[in-house]
C-alpha cells in the first residue's frame, strides 16, 4: 500500500498544527460559529446530538494493521471504546471532545492517517472497489489512480469552497462494487479498441434526496489526462453550480438543468485549454503503481488439501466459507469478509478489542492490510486457504464471523437519530429488530442476496434509494415513520428503488420487511434472486401484502 | 485603512467609487457595470484604474482590457462562495494578468493560504487588527500537491 514520503508527512502534520490554532482561536471566541463550522468540517469534525463526531479518512478503504491499532487506542483514550465504519470507507468516532480533537489528529498523523476533507463542501475521500487488486474480473487495479486523485484533491486551493460536497469513486473491474454510477464523478477503467486502458468518465450521479444515475461524459479518457479532466469538470461546477439552494447545489442538478450535451461542451472546452499543462507522466503513474505491487504469494498454496477436508468435517465452517469468502485471482488464496453485522451490535461498529485483534490477525494472515467496504464490513484480501480454518475460529470468538455477507441481515445503516443531529428517525434500533426477527440462518441463506439499506433521513447516508429494500426514516408530526422502496441497485444495472406505498409506523417496519421476504419466497422461480423477482413481478404483489390490513 | 499586499501590511491608496458617484482623481476602483458603461471616459482618467468583480460576473468581460486595469477586486458576498478562487486562477494562468488581485468582502482570514495560492496577492479586511494573524496564515503549509500561482 501507499507509504507517505517526507512531503506527505509534513503536509498532514502542518494540517494538524493549523487546525489546532483554529480550534484555539474558536475556543477564545475569535472565530464565529459559522466560520469555524466550515473549517472543522473540512477536518472531519461534526457537532452531533451528544458530542462532536470525528470522521477519519480511510483512503479508498485501505488500512494497515498499525493504523487499526491506533484506532483502537483512540477509541479507548478519547471515545467510549468503539468506532463506526461508514459507507464511504471512512471511520467515525462519536464521542470525542472538541478540545481533544487536535490531539487525536496528531496521533493519527503519526500513522499516516488524517481527517482532511472527510466533510464539508469540498472534494471528499475517493472511494474504490474493496476487492481491488485481488478480484478475478479486474481490468486494472484502480488504487494507484485513487492515490493520485487523493493527492490532487488534498488541500486543492481552488476547490475548497464548492457549492456542495463532491465525491469521486473509481472502479477497475467488470462488476461495479464501488457504486460509481452514484457519484459526482465515477471513473471506470476500460479498454479501448486498441487494447489500451483508460477511463470511462461518468458525471452527475448521486444519492441523497434526489437520487440520479450518473451519465457518461467521456467514453474514453487517456490516463495521462486524468487530472486535467477532473479539474475541468470541477471548475465548471465551481463556476456554474447553484449556490442559492443547498438542496439543488450538487453537480447532478447542474448537469440536469444544463443538459448533458451543453455541460459536456463546457467541460470539453475548458479541458482543451488546460490538458497539456497537467499531464500525468508515465514515470509518475509507475512510481505510484510500484506502491501497490502484489505481495509475494506462496505458489504452493493451492496444494493444500486441509481446506477441502475441513469444510467436509465442519458444516459451520463450510457455511462461513460459502458466504464470507470469495475467489482470489491467485489459486490457493481466498478473500475473506469480516462481518460487522453481528446480531447484537450496531451495523458497522467495532470495539477497541476487536480493532486490536483484527490488526493482529491481519499481520498473521493477510500481509498486515485491512480494507473497509462500502457495505460497512472489512476484508482480508490475501488469505491462504490452509489458514482459513484457524482464522475462522478466531473470528468466531471475536463475533466477526457471522456468515451473513450479502444477505438480508448484512444491512447498511446510518447512525440515525441515536447520534446524528440531522436524522428524523432511528435506524440502529430497527436494524436490531429486523435482525432479531430473522435469526434463522438457514432462512437467511435461503433468501440469498438481499441488500437492505436504511437511512434515518433524506440525506441518505446509508444509500437507501439503491437498496434492494430501502428504508428511509421520516418525521411525521414528531413521530418516526418509515418509507419503504423496492428494487434499487448500485451495481452495474443501477436502479433507484420504487416507493412501495405510504410510510409505515415504527412498530410496523419489521413486519413489513418480513412480509416482503415472504412475498419473494412465494413469487420466485427456482433460484431467482430477490432483485430479479422484483423486476419480473413488479411492486404490486409486495404492496398488496404489506398494506393488506389497511 | 491598511491592507496586506505581497505579504506586507501597507496603506491602501485606492478609493472606491460607487456607481452613482462622480469619478474623482487618484486611484479608483469601479464596478464591472460602470467599467463597461464609462470605459472611454475612464481610459482618460488621471490615476490608476481598478475593476470590482462579483462572483456572478464573467471575467471574460474584462479579458480584452486587462492591460488598462491595475487592480481587480474580487468580492466575497459570503466566505462560502468559492467562485472567486476560480476567477483568480483563470486571471493569472489563462489571461496572464500581472496586476493586483485583491480579495474584499466577507471572506475569512483562514482562507488566505488558498487565496494566495490561486493568485490573489492583496487582502482587505473589515477588522484591520486581524491583519497580523492573517499574514501569519500564509505560512501554514510548506508543501503542497498542486501547482500554484504564488
Amino acid at each position: 500500500m501507499y507509504q507517505y514520503n517526507e512531503d506527505d508527512q509534513t503536509l498532514i502534520e502542518e494540517r494538524v498544527a493549523q487546525f489546532r490554532r483554529q480550534t484555539e482561536r474558536f475556543l477564545k471566541g475569535e472565530i464565529s460559529d459559522d466560520q469555524f463550522r466550515a473549517l472543522r468540517l473540512m477536518n472531519g469534525v461534526y457537532i452531533q446530538t451528544h458530542a462532536p463526531m470525528l470522521r477519519i479518512a480511510g483512503p479508498y478503504g485501505l488500512l494497515a494493521s498499525r493504523q487499526f491499532r491506533k484506532l483502537a487506542h483512540i477509541a479507548r483514550k478519547y471515545d467510549k471504546g468503539y468506532c463506526h465504519f461508514t459507507t464511504r470507507q471512512n471511520i467515525q468516532f462519536n464521542w470525542p471532545q472538541l478540545e481533544k480533537i487536535p490531539d487525536i489528529l496528531e496521533e493519527l498523523a503519526s500513522v499516516q492517517m488524517h481527517a482532511i476533507q472527510t466533510s464539508g463542501n469540498c472534494l471528499r475521500n475517493t472511494t474504490s472497489d474493496h476487492l481491488a487488486g485481488v478480484c478475478k474480473d479486474e481490468i486494472e487495479d484502480p488504487r494507484p489512480y485513487c492515490e493520485i486523485i487523493r493527492q490532487w484533491t488534498t488541500l486543492h486551493p481552488e476547490f475548497a469552497y464548492l457549492p456542495r460536497k463532491f465525491k469521486i469513486a473509481v472502479s477497475g473491474a467488470l462488476l461495479d462494487r464501488a457504486a460509481t454510477q452514484f457519484h459526482d464523478i465515477g471513473l471506470h477503467l476500460v479498454k479501448n479498441d486498441a487494447g489500451e486502458t483508460g477511463f470511462q468518465v461518468l458525471v452527475g450521479g448521486g444519492l441523497g434526496r434526489t437520487p440520479i444515475i450518473g451519465q457518461i461524459i467521456r467514453p474514453y479518457l487517456e490516463k495521462k489526462h486524468l487530472l486535467s479532466y477532473l479539474e475541468a469538470i470541477v471548475r465548471i461546477y465551481n463556476l456554474y453550480g447553484r449556490r442559492d439552494n443547498k438542496y439543488k447545489a450538487r453537480i447532478k442538478i447542474l448537469v440536469k438543468e444544463t443538459g448533458l450535451e451543453e455541460f459536456t461542451r463546457l467541460v470539453e472546452n475548458e479541458w482543451q485549454l488546460i490538458k497539456d499543462n497537467l499531464e500525468l507522466s508515465p514515470d509518475r503513474i509507475n512510481a505510484i503503481k510500484a506502491q501497490f505491487t502484489p505481495p509475494a504469494y506462496d505458489s504452493t498454496s493451492a496444494e493444500d488439501t486441509s481446506f477441502a477436508q475441513r469444510q467436509l468435517e465442519n458444516q459451520a465452517f463450510a457455511t462461513w466459507v460459502k458466504h464470507n469468502t470469495v475467489d482470489h485471482r491467485v489459486p490457493g488464496y481466498r478473500i475473506v469478509f469480516l462481518s460487522l453485522k453481528a446480531q447484537d451490535s450496531p451495523p458497522g461498529d467495532m470495539t477497541d478489542t476487536q480493532l486490536d485483534a483484527v490488526a493482529d490477525l491481519a499481520d498473521q494472515y493477510s500481509y498486515g492490510q485491512i480494507r473497509s467496504t462500502h457495505r460497512q464490513n472489512l476484508v482480508f484480501a490475501d488469505v491462504k486457504q490452509a489458514d482459513l480454518f484457524s482464522l475462522w475460529q478466531k473470528l468466531e470468538t471475536l463475533k466477526l464471523a457471522t456468515p451473513n455477507i450479502g444477505t438480508v441481515t448484512d444491512m447498511i445503516c446510518c447512525p440515525g437519530l441515536d447520534f446524528c443531529s440531522l436524522a428524523n428517525a432511528g435506524s440502529i434500533g430497527i436494524a436490531k429488530e429486523i435482525n432479531e426477527a430473522l435469526d434463522n440462518m438457514d432462512y437467511i441463506h435461503d433468501i440469498g442476496d438481499v441488500k437492505i439499506n436504511m437511512s434515518g433521513c433524506m440525506n441518505g447516508c446509508a444509500h437507501q434509494s439503491v437498496g434492494h429494500i430501502g428504508i428511509l426514516g421520516v418525521d411525521k408530526k414528531g413521530a418516526e415513520w418509515y418509507q419503504l422502496t423496492l428494487g434499487g441497485s448500485s451495481e452495474n444495472e443501477a436502479a433507484i428503488g420504487e416507493r412501495l406505498g405510504p410510510a409505515v409506523a415504527k412498530d410496523q417496519v419489521t413486519k413489513a420487511v418480513t412480509t416482503i421476504l415472504d412475498v419473494y419466497i412465494k413469487q420466485r422461480l427456482d433460484d431467482e434472486s430477490f432483485l430479479d423477482t422484483v423486476k419480473r413481478v413488479g411492486i404490486t404483489p409486495f404492496r398488496e401484502e404489506v398494506y393488506a390490513d389497511n | 485603512m491598511q491592507i496586506i499586499k505581497d505579504k506586507q501590511i501597507i496603506d491602501d491608496n485606492w478609493s472606491y467609487v460607487s456607481d452613482d458617484e462622480e469619478l474623482r482623481a487618484g486611484n479608483i476602483s469601479v464596478s464591472l457595470a460602470r467599467w463597461k458603461k464609462d470605459k472611454q471616459q475612464l481610459l482618460h482618467h488621471d490615476g490608476k484604474l481598478g475593476v470590482r468583480l462579483e462572483p456572478s460576473d464573467s471575467i471574460d468581460e474584462i479579458a480584452e482590457d486587462l492591460k488598462e486595469i491595475e487592480l481587480i477586486e474580487l468580492n466575497f458576498p459570503a466566505f462560502t462562495d468559492g467562485r472567486a478562487f476560480s476567477h483568480a486562477w483563470l486571471l493569472r494562468s489563462r489571461h496572464h494578468y500581472t496586476g493586483e488581485i485583491r480579495a474584499t468582502g466577507h471572506y475569512m482570514l483562514d482562507q488566505l493560504f488558498y487565496l494566495s495560492r490561486v493568485g490573489i496577492n492583496a487582502f482587505k479586511f473589515e477588522k484591520s487588527e486581524e491583519l497580523p494573524v492573517a499574514l501569519s496564515t500564509l505560512d501554514d503549509f510548506t508543501v503542497s500537491y498542486q501547482k500554484s500561482i504564488n
